[in-house]
């Protein structure tokens, strides 16, 4: 089986940057994306990003996807393998992947799991019909592909995906007739909220959608105020015509590979769900196995970069390729920096989730379980 | 270029394959070439793109990133094919999927 130092599942913000900081030490990476093109879901983000100059703030994601990349293709031994799906990993410590028809294993010392995050989803009569899309999809058919969901566009969400994408397709020609939340309060950056207050789309927070209208695609929505304790006001429905609705409700981490490489998990709500257990260096409790990104708790991509680069140099480091003087002069500049970002008052329930996650009694579901010797 | 299409954008170009024909139902549209065979399906205002496996209710394009299969479609004879992620070529016939598909079909 072809064996090589590190395998990075995903190539995204948090994947590119671990590739790059394991091999400016001088390790071998390989990492494996599922896509036709490197970069996860920057290559959609069209708007400038915040933070610090280091983290590229100013910069659009779609510029910032191209850049990573360059970076890590730039260590000599640092190599990408697009279109390939890891599909397991198995208890020998082999990855297995599909890569154009191909059946493909590969044998890591470490193995680094930046899998991202998938769409959550809000149940309503109607909800399966054509025309309701999950906010990243609507990114992806608009700004990679040039297609417009629809005419007029009912968001459901004003964290900052929902505010950020309404303001992508009003760019895009689309009318956005509303952003609800069923929070009292937005969730997201109040220069989102307000730039799109601004270009006439109301915020209806205490607002949730109870069905989409339709036989074979979307045509409308009823919309419903909540009282405090979530239930709909009864008398407040009203009906809106719309030709799709755009879920931008949470993500939960893509966590499979950690289950199946057993390692201690803790469900967390602040960050998204089912998340793995790790060290400083990003390190779960399986052998070998690091984590970073949405994978680790839903955050956004200039911290997923900064935890990329703790498991690349922790990686490194774990192979020797680093050493001790400049792995703890390393690790204390990423950590500062990433101290840094999550000092504002939106990453406080971040901070709260890494909290409860030492509480939470951790639960293992080893897939491949009692199937060792058949591996 | 239908109105589905993005044209002038204040951030993007789109830089777009060739005009390729393909069938949908035995019916021929064009889309370009490397796009995602939904991409194409969605601008020529299909948004039917199968039905599901129980209740044979409409479904459509939902994640746009190969997560969540609500697009799976027939394509060449071939079942289960994520038609978000899988790039349009020349001469390829789709068609909508009723429920989880014929498996054997195209092995």
């Amino acid at each position: 089986m072809r064996e090589c130092e590190i395998v990075v599942v995903g190539g995204g913000p948090a994947g590119l940057t671990a590739a790059r900081e394991a091999g400016v030490h001088g390790a071998e990476v390989l990492v494996l994306d599922r896509n036709d093109r490197a970069g996860g879901q920057l290559v959609k983000q069209t708007h400038r990003f915040f933070g610090s100059r280091a983290q590229r703030a100013g910069v659009r994601g779609i510029d910032i996807a191209d850049v990573l990349l360059e970076s890590a293709l730039d260590c000599q031994r640092v190599d990408i393998s697009l279109n390939s799906d890891v599909m397991g990993f198995y208890p020998d410590g082999a990855v297995a992947y599909e890569k154009e028809g191909t059946w493909n294993k590969i044998h890591p010392k470490c193995l680094i799991v930046t899998t991202g995050a998938a769409e959550k989803f809000i149940a309503f009569p109607g909800c399966d019909l054509p025309g309701v899309y999950g906010a990243g999809a609507v990114q992806t058919l608009m700004n990679v592909h040039g297609v417009r969901p629809g005419k007029k566009v009912l968001m459901v969400g004003a964290g900052n995906i929902g505010l950020i994408v309404s303001y992508q397709l009003m760019q895009a020609g689309v009318d956005v007739l509303a952003i609800i939340e069923a929070l009292p309060e937005v969730g997201g950056y109040t220069v989102h909220a307000s730039k799109v207050r601004r270009m006439g789309v109301p915020i209806l927070t205490g607002h949730t959608v109870t069905c989409a209208h339709g036989e074979d695609h979307v045509q409308g929505a009823t919309v419903v105020q909540l009282d405090e304790s979530w239930n709909p006001i009864e008398g407040t429905e009203s009906d809106v015509e719309c030709d799709a609705i755009c879920l931008a409700v949470g993500l939960s981490p893509l966590i499979d590979l950690l289950w199946q490489a057993g390692c201690s998990m803790g469900f967390v709500p602040e960050l998204g769900g089912y998340v793995p257990m790790c060290d400083e260096n990003m390190r779960t409790s399986a052998p070998g196995v690091y984590v970073a990104g949405d994978a680790r708790g839903i955050e956004e991509a200039s911290a997923a970069m900064m935890e990329g680069s703790l498991a690349g140099l922790g990686s490194a480091h774990a192979l020797d390729y680093v050493s001790e003087e400049d792995y703890s002069r390393r690790h204390a500049e990423i950590s500062s920096e990433l101290q840094t970002l999550r000092s504002g008052p939106t990453a406080r329930h971040i901070l709260d989730g890494f909290g409860k996650l030492q509480q939470v009694s951790p639960r293992t579901q080893r897939l491949t379980e009692g199937s060792e010797d058949t591996c | 270029m239908s109105d589905i299409r993005i044209g002038d954008h204040p951030i993007l170009d789109f830089v777009t394959g060739r005009e390729v024909e393909f069938s949908f139902e035995g019916q021929k549209l064009t889309g370009y070439e490397g796009e995602p065979i939904a991409a194409a399906l969605h601008a020529a205002g299909i948004k039917i793109l199968r039905y599901s496996n129980e209740l044979r209710r409409p479904r459509g394009f939902f994640c746009a990133i190969g997560n969540c299969s609500e697009c799976m479609m027939r394509v060449d004879g071939q079942s289960n094919v994520r038609t978000c992620i899988e790039p349009l070529r020349e001469g390829m016939r789709v068609q909508r999927q009723d429920g989880k598909g014929d498996l054997s079909a195209g092995m």
